[in-house]
């Protein structure tokens, strides 16, 4: 946990410096300005700079993070005194899983739609960390996105990335219309009885 | 003379024939995205939000229209969005000013304004210079006299740096030799606010952001800065009419475009489209009601408009020294 | 006599059928999450503060969003008890001190008297407090119109000043949080110069990488940083990474021990024993519901302090202070009625001043400003629609959350008994695809999970992230007022802190401001003061 401390005030301070750095900046467009122009605290008669605030605030954080390595240094946090690893074999293996898990569904949004990102997760995390039946899996893996579906896409035309030109024209663009042209208590209807469903198959799961 | 005349209406006739035929072969499949141009509650977002409710209700077109608000960068975000959406056909966005000056400032965006398909031109916005009634203005001379006794205590507040208000309010400062304080705020309600509590001592507010105010008299009046007096404030003179000869008039537009690459029958389907919605009671009662100028423009038309704004908002922040 | 016919409007208002239906749904989500372990009240509104644009848009009324959401905050309030008495585990922050004698009943085989009293006295604080928040707010807010860009400047560093009592005991690390949110607001496009600033990996720096790696630079622009970062980073990208993913790897993490549930069985006979029994608990309920409150109005305190305090309190004046941790029903209503009473309390200050008393009034403080509505003194005179509804609503949410939670206690039994593995991946889902649903773009929902790695990272290295989250709240209105302030003054900063300086021309005198700012400037420095005086004392401040 100590060195895990120290590594993350480092980074974090490092951080803090390429931020003051960059509150210096001037616009792209404008080829005749000189860094740190804009981090004067009265500029013209017209109040601090756009990168004053910025500045000072990042010069906050640097001073924040020497400090909190003085603070490691001398054992005064609770982190730097504790022996405990920063993350154990399980945490790191729950990162992995679960943060990997993550990555890959958002990678799948741009890929094959939000829907079928939310229902290859579920699948994935209820089956690899849940090691739940795997009937109530694929239930709940198909009715969540559908719900999500009816309430962001038809009911509230909020709509969600839908993958690739082909997906999109190929299966959503036929099943939005037939949505769209139904009456609200169809919709709620489609949402009720897939409900119930779930819940039938979740109740024999269990047994 | 007269028969090439003839022959190039004939071709023209033939040509719209052409596209409206054509017109009617395109049939949007799928949600249109309607892209804002600017943050969620400001005026353009209220707008566009009318528009897409009255296609809703009268069910002008056969997909809903999805609105998103782009606001990032002044605008830059929602034109380098539309410069590379998958689907051009099926994404149109509501415009403003900030479609001619962001360009200009940021030519790193390598945004082409003219290659944005002109679907149609909906409205004008007006801009009126509005004083706190405690000040005892009314006229022009008499704010003229009062901001130059005040030196640079004056302080005008307005929507954002270098923006239609901070552009109107250069061109005073110039025009009268006059040392009025500009204040950027977000939005334009926030101005209003600060104008009716005194904060700041005048704004050139839009007219349906300043109005609850107007009508509770918290605020006056003074010019209008168009080239006819606005119905709803007949007793307000133009600017124009009171300035000894500088003329200055100022819009801002509320237009909706295509994304770059629309086919052209996309394009007549969102112009047939959008020409419904401005003829809409609803969207002239808003005109009415909001202050608001300008008749419908499209295709060529609203091409040309755009390259003379363009040049003149060039000028102007060139001079203003925003550009160089 | 003009707030009660206000009131009674409002009342009208918040019980038509779409605001009920939103407060009964809203009370029902907010008992899940704040039973559940790991899920709080912030973590709720923050995930779910996406859904109420749509609300927004779907009824033309300014209040149903909100009242979906403070029903939330309250149902939460109650949820807490459910899990501290029958697991043992505080759903929530704000329900640890519940456990210290929640849990003992339930272990002597009174667990569906302990979840009674936990409910009563939470509807007896919520009651008290909403009389109160009733009586105080528009007095708070009738100095409303004098507050310009410097008054509200003062307020906000006032904020800041109380922030410092937040982060708990490594002020270095509460430092950094504060800072860092402060930063991430300015990220984006800066209203006052009209430019955009601290654009990560702009093509200035596209072209540097480029060519120290000796590539040639026609790859440029190979990152659209403008996508990414020209809007700024927005409020809720950091609340639900840090709220919705962060702390839900973190709570996977912990929640990897067992833990053993106590059976309890509930019936409308057992309830209205259960009333009966409240007799035992008035007196914790009343202290929890009075300190609750005003603990809860001071900015940056929040529910949690006050219900910690309550307990406090109400055993030290308890003739038998020995029966408290060993199952003392006015142990468990003290600290109950004090979480509810102080989260309507810390309303107060967002609402009239703009200043978030905790994490989840800065999530709602988002939301509002997202709905157009500007939190602060103007708010009452500005939108009476808005404000009169909403405080109708707490009056009619606390009465639907104790029905609600009484008639579905055995429902909550259940549902914690769901496995974490199949609640885990849907609040993931419901992260993602809000914040989705709030910014159209994949842009924010990747910085979102970004975020939310980060922040698991410094959680277990003990950073406190509220006072992060609450600085991206208050930032850019910090800096904006500050500056507009200062261009008024040409760059003078006596217009903070001298009531004589000449802000017009016309000779006038400013107070707000400059009291505001050196009440702040105390706050600041008096802690510095003692810290130093502690120091030349030679005990050491970090050990103390």
């Amino acid at each position: 946990m100590r060195r895990a401390e120290f590594i993350t005030a480092i980074i974090l301070g490092l951080l803090s410096v390429y931020l003051m750095w960059k509150a210096g900046e001037g616009p792209e467009w404008d080829t005749e300005y000189v860094h740190w122009a804009n981090t004067g605290i009265n500029i013209d008669g017209s109040g601090p700079g756009k990168g004053f605030w910025p500045f000072y605030l990042a010069l906050g954080m640097l001073v924040s993070c020497i400090w909190i390595i003085i603070n490691t240094i001398r054992r005064t946090s609770p982190p730097s005194q504790s022996d405990e690893p920063f993350m154990d074999g399980y945490a790191k293996k729950m990162l992995l899983l679960v943060g990997g898990g993550l990555i890959g569904f958002l990678i799948l949004i741009d890929l094959i739609s939000m829907y079928a990102a939310i229902a290859v997760f579920i699948f994935y995390y209820m089956q690899i960390l849940g090691r739940h039946p795997l009937s109530l899996s694929v239930a709940t893996c198909l009715v969540v996105p559908f719900w999500l579906y009816l309430f962001f896409d038809i009911v509230m035309t909020k709509v969600q990335p839908k993958g690739t030109r082909w997906i999109e024209d190929t299966f959503y663009n036929p099943v939005g219309t037939f949505f769209r042209d139904q009456s609200l208590l169809v919709i709620v209807l489609c949402f009720a009885v897939s409900g119930a469903i779930l819940a039938v198959i979740a109740r024999s799961a269990r047994h | 003379m007269r028969l090439l005349k003839t022959l190039t209406l004939g071709a023209a006739a033939l040509g719209m024939a052409l596209t409206a035929t054509a017109a009617s072969a395109f049939e949007p499949s799928k949600p249109i995205d309607f892209v804002i141009m600017a943050g969620k509650g400001g005026g353009a977002d209220k707008m566009a939000r009318l528009m897409q409710s009255i296609v809703e209700q009268n069910d002008l077109a056969g997909q809903p229209l999805v609105p998103t608000n782009k606001s990032g960068g002044s605008g830059a975000e929602a034109l380098t969005y539309m410069n590379g959406v998958n689907d051009p056909d099926h994404s149109i966005m509501v415009t403003l000013n900030s479609f001619y000056t962001t360009p200009l400032r940021q030519p790193g965006l390598k945004v082409d304004n003219m290659a944005f398909a002109p679907v149609a031109r909906m409205a004008e916005d007006t801009f009126v210079l509005w004083v706190h009634k405690d000040e005892g203005i009314t006229t022009l001379d008499e704010f003229i006299a009062e901001v130059k006794k005040r030196g640079n205590k004056w302080v005008m507040g307005g929507t954002g740096k270098n923006s239609e208000d901070n552009i109107i309010t250069d061109h005073l400062n110039e025009a009268y030799g006059l040392d009025i304080k500009y204040i950027p705020y977000k939005g334009g309600g926030a101005v209003a606010k600060d104008l009716a509590g005194k904060q700041i001592q005048s704004s050139v507010n839009n007219p349906s952001e300043a109005l609850g105010f107007y009508e509770s008299g918290d605020v006056v009046p003074i010019v209008a800065f168009t080239n006819e007096r606005l119905p709803m404030f007949p007793d307000t003179p133009t600017h124009n009419e009171v300035s000894d000869g500088d003329d200055f008039a100022y819009f801002m537009q509320r237009s909706v475009v295509g994304a770059p690459g629309m086919s052209d029958e996309a394009q007549a389907y969102y112009t047939a489209l959008f020409t419904k919605v401005y003829e809409s009671d609803a969207w002239q009662k808003y005109k009415n009601d909001k202050s608001l100028m300008g008749d419908l423009m499209s295709g060529e038309e609203l091409s040309e408009y755009w390259g003379v704004q363009i040049e003149n908002h060039e000028k102007i922040l060139k001079a203003s020294g925003a550009i160089k | 006599m003009e707030i009660v016919s206000a009131l009674m409007d409002g009342l009208w208002i918040a019980v038509q059928p779409h605001n009920l239906a939103l407060a009964v749904i809203g009370v029902i989500v907010g008992l899940f999450v704040g039973a559940l372990p790991g899920l709080g009240s912030v973590n709720g509104v923050a995930i779910l503060l996406p859904f109420t644009f749509v609300i927004n848009e779907a009824t033309s009324d300014p209040a149903a969003p909100m009242i979906f959401l403070a029903a939330i905050y309250y149902g939460a309030m109650y949820g807490g008890a459910i899990s501290s008495i029958t697991l043992g585990i505080p759903g929530a922050s704000t329900a640890v001190a519940t456990t210290f004698d929640g849990r003992p009943m339930a272990l002597q085989g009174n667990a569906d008297r302990a979840l009674v009293t936990a409910a009563v006295a939470s509807f007896i604080g919520g009651t008290v407090a909403t009389l109160f928040f009733t009586g105080f707010a528009p007095i708070l807010s009738s100095v409303a119109l004098d507050f310009g860009n410097p008054e509200i400047f003062a307020l906000m560093l006032l904020a800041f000043a109380t922030f410092i009592g937040l982060g708990g005991d490594d002020i270095p690390k509460t430092m950094f949080s504060i800072f860092f949110g402060l930063l991430l607001a300015t990220v984006g496009f800066d209203t006052i110069s009209g430019e955009p600033r601290l654009i990560f990996m702009n093509e200035r720096e596209q072209t540097a990488v480029l060519e120290t790696f000796g590539a040639g630079t026609e790859a440029v622009p190979f990152f659209d940083s403008v996508s990414w970062f020209s809007r700024g980073i927005q409020f809720l990208v950091l609340a639900i990474g840090v709220y919705g993913i962060g702390e839900m790897i973190w709570t996977i993490n912990a929640s990897r021990y067992k833990v053993t549930m106590t059976e309890t069985t509930i019936s409308f006979r057992r309830i209205m024993a259960g009333i009966v029994g409240m007799k035992d608990a008035w007196k914790g309920t009343m202290i929890g519901s009075l300190l609750g409150f005003f603990v809860g109005i001071l900015p940056a305190a929040g529910a949690t302090p006050g219900s910690l305090m309550s307990y406090g309190v109400s055993k030290m004046t308890s003739r038998n202070p020995k029966s408290y941790g060993e199952g003392n029903p006015d142990g468990v209503a003290a600290p109950e009625a004090a979480n509810n009473s102080a989260s309507t309390g810390a309303m107060l200050p967002m609402m009239t001043l703009g200043i978030p008393g905790s994490p989840t009034t800065a999530v709602l403080l988002a939301g509002m400003v997202i709905w157009g509505l500007e939190p602060g003194p103007r708010l009452f005179e500005d939108r009476p629609e808005f404000v009169w509804p909403l405080i109708g609503s707490f009056y009619i949410s606390n009465i639907v959350a104790v029905l609600v939670n009484l008639a579905f206690i055995p429902l909550f039994l259940a549902v914690l008994r769901m496995p974490f593995t199949i609640l885990a991946p849907v609040i993931f889902v419901l992260s993602i695809i809000g914040t989705y649903a709030a910014y159209d773009n994949m842009y924010d929902v990747w910085l979102m999970v970004l975020f939310g790695f980060g922040a698991y990272m410094l959680r277990i290295l003990d950073y406190p992230l509220a006072p992060a989250v609450l600085a991206v709240v208050l930032g850019t209105t910090a800096e904006e007022k500050m500056r507009q302030s200062l261009l008024l003054s040409d760059g003078n900063f006596a217009i903070f802190w001298n009531p004589f300086f000449d802000r017009d021309g016309k000779g006038q005198e400013w107070w707000i401001a400059p009291v505001t700012t050196w009440i702040a400037v105390i706050l600041i420095v008096l802690p510095i003061i003692i810290w130093a005086v502690r120091k030349i004392r030679g005990g050491s401040p970090a050990e103390a």
